[in-house]
């Protein structure tokens, strides 16, 4: 219980230092209203962060520069957080800063407005897309190509730089390849589920009646039933049916995810076209005697662009995640193709390693952070279009 | 009939509704199964009039209907069925009469669990709930600051990251590195209360990552929505202090859409609870549905399905039962 009583002092002499903080704030700048009418709450909060970041910096210094190598190792993870949130701060400023001089006018302008948290989701999400396209020509080695050496560690063998899994496959292709799986099977099952919930929105949006009230009622019904348990249901029953095919299985387990999420692309979609069917210009169209197609791809579809594309990339992180969560499971993309998810789960022992070597204990970590990295990142992007498209300045 | 319970009575109609249509679906996609139970249980090289006896026995040579009703009866009054795994090894011990009672039913198998995975989701609620509305006052309270930009980026980060992303990493920093918490929760029915609680923080603290920054973000925005008004206005300029301001004129006023926010989180942590009982090995419901999808244990899986449908309707019903409620136009109608 030492750590608890150690938590206990520091906040005790932290409460009395920001009485002091106060204090001295006041008599310096000559009783300005900012100190004067600062609650106590508000110095305990900037005494608290100051004492956070002195903590931080104290130990990154000792960890990276003072410690020897085997001492530093418990720090591992500490400096890499530390050293990554710099390094992604600097690459996102850059990034945004480029932006702002290259290009047209309107990208430009884009950049002018943007906050370093889009510009840094912005920049990896390029990075994924060009690790996905071009996987079989970054990799070192095939996804499915096996050495002799199987269970090498990471950083022993100057061929395999994280090493080689249980039978003896090049852990740094599979992180490669799994880009390109997971992330590429994530991409066609969101498409899907756009192609599906939002034709059959703005269907449902423009023509009403009984077919609006049939589809919406039963998305009602498939919506009431959470999805990763639904999707773990009918999963159970498509690998029945797909048998010892891993392919199949991988086949079915889009179509059920595109299905299952495109009930809440059709809410959107519908919700969306119904604001825009009652414009008058939809009103001149079918006076004009426009066809059903037109009016959807000419007339609405232009209209919900903004919210179809938020949705989108929203959507593209749940897909993203059910298909991750799902492979963790053990019921997701199936061997041999290489994807993150699996990789978590069967990489997941190596974490008790962490005091002695901290790569190993990394490699599982790797595979799940490439996974919240890229939805984070996404997130970050919609969050600033949402903030943007609503006007919203707080 | 007072308005306001009229509604209530509505709206639990409808969940019941939708909690019958619910078990036609699931039904349905049992029944899509290739092959039937009877082939299923006896595997590939039984004889045609063994399958045709356990056919007879299960009820499987009657009508879809008449099966969709016989299993609803049995669900309701809790005959939750023998599971495949169970019945196996029943019948390879002969009949368990030792135990005299059978092979061990799914709701033998499930009552203990359900318990076990109720108990993760009230610690979860009680750890996040206040945090989460703590936090949302405090980044309210301190709009546009330091302190709010970190918070929301923290929280945005969080909530989109995957469960086991969030577990590990907390297993690494909490159990593995600075060892304070067990990283395994292998929990028995007569463990200690604080022995138990011990062995929950660390899946509940997962869980709470992951539903705080919702309900903390609806808190700040339904805050920051009301602060334009006149009233809040006029307390400000009584000379009210800014928290008093928050907590005493415009928290009761954003009650009705972090109720429900909460309420729909609660309904969250039901799927997340899943992928964090793998992780942590925590022997709960969610653990137990996802091995029996492994190995296709039909009986389990529709009980498990039913069960997580039933909570995440009735979580959702509270949701819209709770903002209505907490709506005073609706409770004071004119």
């Amino acid at each position: 219980m030492s750590g608890l009583m150690w938590i206990v002092a520091a906040l005790v002499v932290i409460a009395a230092l920001s009485w002091v903080f106060r204090f001295a704030g006041q008599a310096v700048t000559g009783n300005r209203p900012y100190f004067r009418d600062m609650s106590y709450g508000v110095a305990f909060g900037f005494v608290l962060g100051a004492a956070i970041l002195i903590w931080v910096v104290y130990t990154f210094i000792k960890a990276r520069f003072i410690l020897d190598e085997t001492a530093a190792a418990p720090y591992f993870f500490f400096i890499f957080a530390v050293e990554g949130l710099i390094v992604a701060g600097i690459a996102a400023w850059l990034f945004r800063a480029a932006g702002r001089l290259v290009g047209t006018g309107g990208t430009r302008k884009l950049f002018r407005s943007m906050p370093l948290t889009a510009s840094f989701g912005i920049l990896v999400i390029i990075i994924y897309a060009i690790l996905s396209i071009f996987a079989q020509v970054i990799a070192p080695y095939g996804q499915e190509e096996v050495f002799a050496a199987a269970n090498t560690l990471p950083g022993t063998d100057p061929m395999h730089p994280l090493g080689t899994d249980n039978i003896g496959r090049d852990l740094l292709s599979r992180l490669i390849y799994g880009a390109q799986n997971t992330v590429g099977i994530a991409f066609v099952t969101t498409c899907l589920a756009f192609l599906l919930g939002g034709s059959l929105g703005f269907l449902a949006a423009t023509l009403g009646g009984w077919l609006d009230q049939l589809v919406s009622r039963a998305v009602d019904v498939l919506m009431a039933i959470p999805s990763l348990i639904f999707a773990l249901l009918l999963m159970t029953i498509a690998s029945a049916w797909a048998g010892n095919q891993g392919w199949l299985l991988t086949v079915y387990m889009i179509v059920i995810i595109a299905v299952i999420d495109s009930t809440r692309v059709f809410r959107l979609a519908r919700a969306v076209g119904i604001n825009i069917v009652v414009m008058d210009y939809i009103e001149a169209a079918k006076l004009r005697g426009e066809g059903l197609g037109y009016l959807i791809f000419r007339e609405i579809l232009p209209n919900a662009y903004a919210p179809l594309l938020a949705e989108f990339g929203l959507r593209f992180c749940f897909v993203f995640l059910t298909i991750a969560s799902l492979s963790f499971l053990g019921v997701g993309i199936q061997p041999p193709l290489a994807d993150w998810g699996t990789m978590v789960r069967d990489l997941a022992q190596f974490i008790n390693f962490a005091a002695f070597s901290p790569l190993t204990a990394a490699l599982p970590l790797m595979a799940a952070g490439a996974i919240a990295l890229l939805t984070v990142s996404v997130n970050f992007v919609v969050d600033w279009m949402l903030q943007k498209s609503s006007g919203l300045k707080e | 009939m007072h308005p306001v319970l009229k509604i209530v009575i509505q709206r639990l109609f409808l969940g019941l509704l939708t909690l019958l249509v619910v078990s036609i679906v699931i039904f349905i996609a049992v029944n899509s199964l290739p092959g039937d139970f009877a082939q299923a249980i006896l595997g590939q090289s039984a004889t045609p009039e063994a399958v045709a006896a356990i056919r007879k026995d299960l009820g499987l040579d009657q009508p879809a209907i008449t099966r969709y009703f016989t299993w609803l009866g049995d669900m309701v009054t809790g005959n939750l069925g023998i599971s495949f795994a169970q019945a196996n090894f029943a019948s390879f011990v002969g009949t368990s009469a030792e135990s005299g009672s059978g092979p061990v039913t799914v709701l033998q198998q499930i009552a203990p669990r359900f318990q076990n995975t109720m108990f993760l989701a009230g610690v979860t609620a009680v750890i996040a709930v206040p945090l989460s509305l703590l936090l949302g006052i405090l980044a309210a309270l301190f709009r546009n600051s330091v302190f709010d930009k970190v918070a929301n980026v923290g929280a945005l980060s969080a909530v989109s990251s995957p469960e086991f992303f969030l577990a590990y990493v907390l297993i690494l920093f909490l159990a593995v590195l600075n060892p304070v918490l067990p990283s395994l929760s292998n929990i028995y029915s007569d463990m200690g209360f604080g022995e138990r609680l011990l062995r929950t923080l660390l899946p509940a603290l997962t869980l709470t990552l992951m539903v705080t920054a919702q309900m903390m973000r609806m808190t700040r925005a339904a805050i920051i929505n009301l602060l334009a008004s006149p009233y809040i206005e006029m307390a400000r300029l009584k000379g009210l202090s800014p928290m008093r301001v928050i907590v005493k004129h415009a928290l009761p006023n954003a009650l009705a859409p972090i109720i429900n926010v909460i309420a729909l989180n609660l309904a969250y942590l039901i799927t997340g609870v899943v992928v964090v009982e793998v992780v942590f090995v925590y022997p709960g419901i969610g653990q137990l549905f996802v091995d029996s999808v492994k190995i296709r244990d039909i009986p389990v899986v529709q009980a498990c399905c039913l069960i997580f449908a039933g909570a995440y309707i009735l979580l959702n019903l509270m949701a819209d039962v709770l903002s209505i409620i907490s709506n005073p136009r609706l409770r004071h109608p004119k």
